[in-house]
């Protein structure tokens, strides 16, 4: 066992933990396992990023290994193992969207908010990563910011959303 | 004149509220669920689908009643359809588009097929960048739930199902049906050695169909219209309709649901369709399904090397092999007019694979790194005519000889960039200046269309 921080220990909002049981009831018996995925997005939906004492309360949860819990949130691109910004800025840097324009896209993006790929911006309030096609291709070029799907993005538009976030 | 064009999966979406319960089933949804549940087996469901010819839309292509006539129904063990909708294909945006326009379709779909399968249970995969899509699928659900298409004892039938979605993580590999299975299990998603494939061993051991979204989509249709029907839609062994992911330097880009053999001259240029390039531009390049499958030259894919016009269907695609044809694929159309660099693009796709290589077998972990490290330097102007060869070298070794098809699909890309377009990549070793200057074009002999 790893010896657990002195840092707080954190656990699901009453209304998170409702959602987590329900997730639970969608897998058979022995097979709570299956929750994992959904319970860390759950955890970065709450705390903004996948803390080490956050991974822990889910092992706990799912009465699993912390360790079956890490290895997992380091396997798949989504989860944040480190701190991030308010707004998490993905933006695709596949081909479909490079041949579109978003290499200059994204060139201005950066220079707007001040903080080069896997950065966070001085204000903490964005944080840069690039990633692979987000399946919008024929809308690109395009980010996401959290949940929300960002598409057919110029300079203008860019200049736009970041703006309207600032405020 | 326009002809009437055959709609299967886009008949409904252009209605607006289409992706509310009500305004679907007004519109005629779940008709396939009552035909299904009341007055069919599952047997005859499955017969349907074998007779429809339909193929797998996420890539493979295979029969998609014979896949579903391969599970094994031990008894007393539970079955499961898990509908794959990991969309992470470059090029590929159709489920993604489908299901955030359409979500009930998805779900009529999956009620039917779980039914033909004998599955009380069943899941959809849906990539975790799409949260957005999963919270509309929820809704959708607990909508069908509530009007009694889902849970126990459906229509009175007898029949029960319940279904769930599920979220990835973000991995391009959990798209590979046996890394979905690990990842919808809450492991890593490192795709199983096979056999046991996944009708006799898959979601927990147990018997499991995998299905793509479009696939699923189609059976409702199906059932309400019958296989022949189906059949009878598009070109030889390439029945019925698919929808195109349409991506790049084209006048409308977008998802398009096209009859099998419809002309690739026509799909690009009619304003049916693509409307052609974008004002001022030819194209130059076109990687047809997706990015694993062979880039090729406008003319080669515009004609077939006998001459013939090139057509939308898997055989015509697939047309001359290798050396002059590409595949299928899921779909994904993306089109590259002159100022598209062959050489940078093949970088960029294999930082792609490299970066969603799982790691299991060393020819894809190292191999990926290897091709993307030698075009980065290049389509950077340090390349030597060497490289060339290393990287055609490099693709050859990991062709075949890994776990998934994963490292095929990184090999392709660029064994076929390099067949058809070595002149440019020459250019960048022989003219390092000029070929790294920002917009340059590249002025060789390729034909542009
Ligand atoms: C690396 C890799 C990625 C894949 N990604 C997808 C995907 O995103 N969606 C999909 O339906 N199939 C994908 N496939 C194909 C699946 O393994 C499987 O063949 C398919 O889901 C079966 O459904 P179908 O027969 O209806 O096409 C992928 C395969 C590989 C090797
Ligand atoms: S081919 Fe690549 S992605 Fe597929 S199992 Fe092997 S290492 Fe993993
Ligand atoms: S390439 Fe950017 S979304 Fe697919």
């Amino acid at each position: 066992m790893i010896e657990t921080s002195d840092k707080p220990r954190i656990e699901f909002t009453p209304e998170r933990l409702e959602r987590a049981k329900e997730i639970l009831t969608h897998y058979p018996e022995g097979r709570q396992k299956s929750a994992l995925l959904p319970l860390l997005h759950l955890l970065q939906e709450q705390e903004g990023w996948t803390p080490t004492e956050g991974m822990d309360y889910i092992a706990e949860f799912l009465g699993i290994q912390p360790i079956e819990v890490y290895e997992v949130a380091t396997f798949y691109t989504m989860y944040h193992l480190e701190p991030v910004g308010k707004h998490v800025i993905e933006y695709c840097r596949t081909g479909p969207c490079m041949i579109m324009g978003g290499e200059e896209v994204y060139a201005h993006l950066k220079q707007k908010i001040g903080a080069q790929d896997g950065e966070t911006s001085a204000d903490q309030l964005f944080t840069i990563k690039p990633v692979e096609c987000l399946a919008a291709c024929g809308w690109g070029p395009c980010f996401q910011i959290r949940e929300k799907y960002y598409t057919h993005l110029t300079i203008e538009k860019v200049d736009e959303i970041i703006d309207e976030l600032r405020k | 004149m326009t002809t009437e064009r055959p709609k299967i999966l886009t008949d409904k979406t252009h209605i607006p509220g289409i992706e509310t319960f009500d305004v679907y089933r007004k519109n005629g949804g779940y008709s396939a669920v009552e035909k299904a549940l009341k007055t069919m087996t599952p047997d005859e469901v499955v017969e349907e689908v074998k007779k429809s010819g339909v193929r797998g839309r996420g890539g493979a292509g295979f029969p998609m009643g014979m896949k579903w006539s391969f599970l094994a129904k031990p008894e007393g063990v539970p079955r499961y359809l898990v509908c794959n909708g990991d969309e992470s294909e470059p090029g590929t945006f159709k489920d993604h588009w489908l299901m955030k326009t359409i979500p009930h379709l998805l779900i009529e779909g999956m009620i039917v097929s779980s039914y033909a399968l004998g599955a009380n249970t069943s899941y959809i995969y849906v990539r975790g960048e799409l949260m957005y899509v999963v919270r509309i699928l929820e809704k959708a659900i607990a909508e069908a739930k509530a009007a009694g298409f889902l849970g126990k004892n459906i229509l009175g039938s007898g029949y029960d199902l319940e279904l769930y979605v599920q979220p990835g993580g973000g991995a391009y590999i959990c798209g590979e049906e046996t890394a979905l299975l690990e990842s919808l299990e809450g492991k890593r998603g490192n795709p199983r050695n096979k056999p046991p494939f996944p009708a006799v061993k898959g979601l927990y051991q147990c018997p499991t169909v995998v299905n793509n979204v479009e696939s699923i989509a189609t059976t409702s249709w199906i059932v309400n219209n019958g296989g022949d029907a189906y059949a009878a839609i598009g070109i030889g062994r390439s029945t019925g309709t698919k929808l195109i992911s349409a991506s790049g330097h084209l006048k409308k880009p977008g998802v398009y649901e096209i009859p099998l053999g419809l002309p690739v001259q026509e799909f690009i240029y009619s304003d049916e369709w693509c409307g052609g390039i974008r004002d001022g531009h030819h194209l130059k390049a076109v990687v047809a399904g997706g990015s694993s499958v062979p880039i090729l030259p406008a003319a080669m894919l515009l004609k077939t090397a006998n001459g013939e016009d090139r057509l939308m269907s898997y055989e015509s695609l697939s047309d001359g092999g290798f050396a002059t044809g590409t595949m299928m694929g899921s779909g994904g159309f993306i089109a590259m007019d002159e100022t598209a660099c062959v050489v940078k693009n093949t970088w960029n796709f294999s930082r792609f694979y490299h970066h969603e290589s799982c790691g299991q077998c060393s020819p894809c972990r190292e191999g990926t790194g290897w091709m993307e490290k030698v075009l980065h330097r290049i389509e950077h102007g340090h390349g030597s005519m060497h490289d060339i060869d290393l990287l055609v070298d490099v693709a050859k070794k990991i062709e075949g000889n890994t776990i998934c098809p994963l490292g095929d699909a990184a090999a392709w890309p660029v064994a076929s960039a390099i067949r058809h377009f070595r002149d440019e990549f020459e250019w960048h070793i022989t003219h390092p200046q000029e070929a790294t200057r920002p917009g340059a074009i590249f002025k060789g002999h390729m034909e542009l269309v």
